[in-house]
């Protein structure tokens, strides 16, 4: 169905390529997924197969791309909307009209179909991605989790025969992501659909994947196989897969499910070791931001309801909810973006709105979702230079924290060419600059590969030692199983659970982590706690 | 005709063309009185209908930036009448001191007295244009300027997107300077003043012009801009047709206006033009095989709330023909306007729309904007065969699907293995 033939990409002045002699065939009704560390080319290896790249991008492709027997040299993009549809990594920035049912129907009209067909097909997609309610509604009033339903049913109703997908569930919630996922398998299954997507929460979408593309990025050779080959020496895999490989199981199992009927000898080795409980917070702990009956309500809506919690010095705190649930205007509760409707909001006893922007960023930092918006200028060190001048920091502090959070990032790149990884390294060197005891952070993982991740989490749990109080918004379950100390769940702007991390999680099926739910009822969260226990019991056997 | 009948009729309300209409009636109404209290009877016709039919939608509040317009406006005219004004007989309220100009500037006069009467004409004059302004405004709210390009013919549809996009396109700029504002202030930088001025415009547009390049990519990538191949001959025709037929219409137009200068009256030219033009934007449409997704009906309410509009309008122009006394309302002497009945009549039946448009669905008006999103309501019974007995394209796969009510539901695990329930 998709085929690249000796396919070499370069864009307009780099200096090697980004795909380099790809060879690459996905049958009909195959769900491939593309994996490899950001900024390794797999967004551009997407994009070349509806033909965007070249013809969108400039560059110079040489080889062939075939698409259901047609090729991106004669077809541009428009003439394959009738066999790709392609959803983009930010679907808000990819809507054309402003009601959700006509962008829909968006695509259809371009191709001329009939309207009965046009309607039932738009009936069929609300249906199928559950936008029944949301028929009406104008796309700017919708949440991040809605918006990406419908940009994915906005390209279903054209019914290609091949669906690509860059990134689908990054934004989504546990729940969202399941949900979504569960209608493209069904897409494959039942219509033969042929789907390709790339995504960095692999925990989410291996399961369902018949074929993995792994690229290892500058221009190394594409590795193509079965799922469960690919991953036994991948450089990115998510929990299961190194717990699989940990425990030498074979075929490797990339669903729960399987990992479960082999675990039963990995059980029996791991009772009585039961996981280090996490040391209790300390109860005397000096509070760092204090929340009281804070409702916030937006026209009509009610975003936080009278929501009451305290954040202390060394904990890290993770907020869990679904899409929409509260979890950002809480964050910017205590960031000082906005005053409470009601209610009381303290940072270090001061209330934050109340404070000048530079005695702010010395008490609370944020990270926002989308952390690019907190960098302007054009090179790193000119960013860098700019973070000491704003807050009155000795020339070259945030550099040298910058050093720490991630080695070597170019200082004269500009920070729109960074990868996602050090983009979000430079935005948490410039906030965390002038040591602010309090630090937010708003979806931190979204974009991040493996080992950024793990860099993440080695960061947060030093900085919590280090005595500094660290409250997270995440849909991330394995984030929050790696560093968290304690978890909130709002729904709706209320808590409906607050205490520490692993009962939390561990006691609801949707925030469970992978390694929770193989080794249930054992409260193991992670690959290392079992790697520590099972080399603890090989030290003793 | 009972309001649930009616309010069954739109999928999303009244057709925008309905709305856009009446409003233009209203305000064509306007423009034909000079008596005060009847166009503060137009305004708050409009305003009352905007409020009792409006939905919860972005667009939906423009009308209170119209009426600001309208305040604007008046105040503007009356200050120029005040500094630069013709100087009216009358009851002088004050003198502004005089400011001799030469002799070339003759008719205009700067300061000097200020006369109750020559504010009062400046108000009068400033709320008639005000009045047109709210009925544009009322116009808007009621229906997105998107929903009325809908209804373009095809051949005009690109450029209706392009309008769309830069519609669009103002909200999201305020949304951006809104975010980059946060951020600068999570910088600990100064979000007022100069400086904070120009770290806040580079910076948008940087995310604007992102923002247009992903939309052009995801426009190309939808099939935006597809043509059916027409032989060239038939193209050239086409265009060779639009343009003579606009220069025909326009003769015309002018043969109209300036009687006696063109044979017939012009008449015969408008038509000749409007043909032409209409056969060679048909003939272009047909490069474009765009079909139109659930289109606007013109139903019973849209023949209402139209029929209402052109009799406010109606009455209007009948009152000043007939000569109606209190629909010019003169200064000389300075007495309270008079209230004509058959024009307070006929600008009241503009409220009709206020009962006769349907209630939109939806469209948020009641339900929140960001509701429990995050976990879509399953709907278990797929669409079965049954349900569709279209036939389908063979080869083609569909959307509908064979009803597997279980397949999306097992996926996600009701409680963890083990026992662990939450």
């Amino acid at each position: 169905m998709i085929r690249f033939c000796d396919v070499t990409f370069t864009y307009d002045g780099a200096d090697r390529p980004t795909l380099d002699r790809v060879d690459l065939a996905v049958g009909e009704g195959e769900l491939c997924v593309v994996v490899g560390p950001t900024g390794s080319g797999k967004t551009t290896l997407l994009r070349a197969v509806n033909g965007l790249v070249p013809h969108f991008t400039g560059g110079r492709l040489s080889g062939e791309v075939l698409v259901a027997g047609r090729s991106t040299r004669d077809f541009p993009p428009r003439e394959l909307a009738d066999v790709v549809g392609m959803v983009g990594q930010n679907p808000a920035a990819s809507f054309v009209t402003d009601m959700v049912e006509d962008e829909l129907a968006y695509t259809m009209e371009n191709l001329g179909l009939a309207p009965d067909v046009m309607r039932r097909r738009v009936e069929d997609a609300l249906d199928l991605l559950g936008l029944h309610d949301l028929r009406d509604r104008p796309l700017a009033t919708l949440s991040g989790g809605q918006q990406q339903r419908v940009a994915i049913g906005a390209v279903l109703t054209a019914s290609p025969r091949v669906l690509v997908l860059d990134e689908p569930t990054s934004a989504l919630d546990p729940a969202a992501a399941e949900e979504v996922l569960a209608s493209l398998t069904r897409l494959v299954h039942d219509l033969g659909l042929t789907v390709l997507l790339a995504e960095h929460r692999l925990e989410r979408v291996l399961p369902f994947a018949d074929s993995v593309v792994l690229v290892p990025g500058r221009g190394g050779p594409l590795v193509i196989g079965p799922a469960a080959e690919v991953m036994l020496d991948s450089p990115v895999a998510p929990p299961l897969v190194d717990l699989g490989r940990l425990a030498g199981w074979l075929p490797l199992p990339l669903s729960v499910r399987d990992a479960r009927r082999q675990a039963g000898p990995l059980r029996l080795r791991l009772e009585g070791a039961a996981p280090h409980p996490a040391p209790p917070a300390d109860p005397d702990a000096p509070v760092e931001a204090r929340l009281s009956k804070v409702s916030v309500r937006y026209d009509r809506v009610t975003a936080l309801d009278a929501v009451s919690f305290e954040v202390r010095t060394g904990e890290v705190v993770a907020v869990m909810g679904r899409n929409g649930s509260g979890k950002s205007t809480l964050l910017a509760q205590l960031a000082g973006v906005r005053p409470p409707t009601s209610g009381a909001v303290e940072v270090a006893g001061v209330d934050p709105t109340s404070l000048a922007p530079r005695a702010l960023v010395a008490r609370v930092g944020l990270v926002p979702q989308d952390a690019g918006i907190l960098l302007y200028s054009d090179s790193v060190g000119a960013e860098c230079a700019a973070a000491d001048r704003d807050t009155g920091l000795a020339p070259g502090a945030t550099a040298a924290v910058l050093e720490r959070v991630l080695p070597d990032v170019p200082a004269d790149r500009h920070p729109r060419d960074l990868s996602e990884g050090q983009r979000l390294a430079l935005a948490l060197a410039v906030v965390l600059a002038p040591a602010p005891p309090l630090l937010l952070l708003d979806e931190p993982t979204r974009g991040l590969d493996y080992p950024g991740k793990a860099r993440l989490v080695r960061l947060l749990a030093e900085l919590a030692a280090d005595g500094h109080a660290v409250l997270m918004a995440t849909h991330d379950v394995e984030l929050v199983a790696q560093v968290a100390t304690r978890a909130v769940v709002l729904a709706e702007g209320e808590v409906v659970a607050d205490g520490p991390a692993r009962d939390v999680v561990c006691h609801s099926p949707v925030f469970a982590p992978q390694v929770a739910k193989v080794l249930a009822p054992e409260p193991w969260l992670t690959v290392d706690e079992v790697r520590g226990a099972l080399e603890v019991e090989a030290v003793r056997g | 005709m009972s309001r649930t009948a009616l309010a069954a009729s739109g999928r999303r309300g009244l057709h925008p063309g309905a709305w856009w209409l009446w409003a233009a009636c209203m305000a064509g109404a306007a423009s034909r009185t000079t008596n005060p209290i009847l166009l503060l009877l137009i305004a708050g016709v409009a305003v009352y209908v905007v409020a009792a039919r409006r939905t919860s939608a972005p667009w939906s509040r423009s009308i209170v930036v119209f009426l600001r317009l309208g305040v604007i406006v008046i105040v503007l005219r009356v200050a120029l009448v005040v500094v630069f004004g013709n100087r009216l007989p009358g009851h002088v309220l004050f003198t502004l001191p005089h400011v001799p100009l030469p002799s070339w500037a003759a008719g205009v006069s700067i300061g000097g007295p200020v006369t109750a009467e020559a504010v009062i004409g400046a108000v009068v004059q400033g709320l008639r244009l005000a009045v047109v302004l709210v009925c544009f405004g009322a116009a808007n709210s009621l229906a997105s300027p998107y929903r009325l390009l809908r209804c373009l013919p095809a051949v005009l549809y690109e450029a209706g997107v392009a309008i769309t996009v830069s519609l669009a396109f103002a909200p999201e700029l305020v949304m951006a300077i809104g975010d980059v504002r946060e951020a600068r202030r999570l910088r600990g930088r100064p979000t007022r003043g100069l400086s904070g001025l120009r770290g806040t415009a580079v910076p948008v547009l940087e995310r604007a012009l992102d923002r247009s390049l992903q939309l052009a990519s995801s426009m190309d990538a939808r099939g935006y801009g597809r043509r059916v191949v027409v032989a060239r001959g038939v193209r050239r025709w086409a265009g060779a047709a639009t343009a003579v037929g606009i220069l025909v219409l326009l003769a015309g137009i002018y043969g109209v206006l300036a009687a006696g200068s063109l044979p017939g009256g012009g008449i015969p030219f408008v038509a000749v033009g409007a043909a032409l033009l209409s056969a060679g934007l048909a003939t272009s449409g047909r490069r474009t095989n765009r079909t139109r997704y659930r289109p606007d009906v013109w139903r019973t309410p849209e023949w209402l709330v139209s029929a209402s509009g052109a009799v406010a309008v109606g009455t209007m122009v009948a009152a000043g023909i007939l000569g109606v006394a209190g629909v010019q309302y003169g200064v000389y002497p300075l007495v309270l306007p008079d209230l004509p009945l058959l024009a307070v009549v006929g600008i009241l039946v503009g409220l009709v729309p206020a009962w006769a448009a349907p209630v939109e669905r939806t469209a948020g008006r009641d339900t929140a904007p960001e509701p429990t999103a995050g976990v879509p309501v399953r709907n278990d019974a797929g669409p079965g065969p049954a349900a569709n007995p279209e036939p389908t394209m063979p080869g083609v796969p569909q959307l509908a699907l064979p009803g597997r009510a279980d397949a999306p539901v097992a996926l996600v695990p009701v409680a963890l293995p083990g026992g662990t329930v939450a």
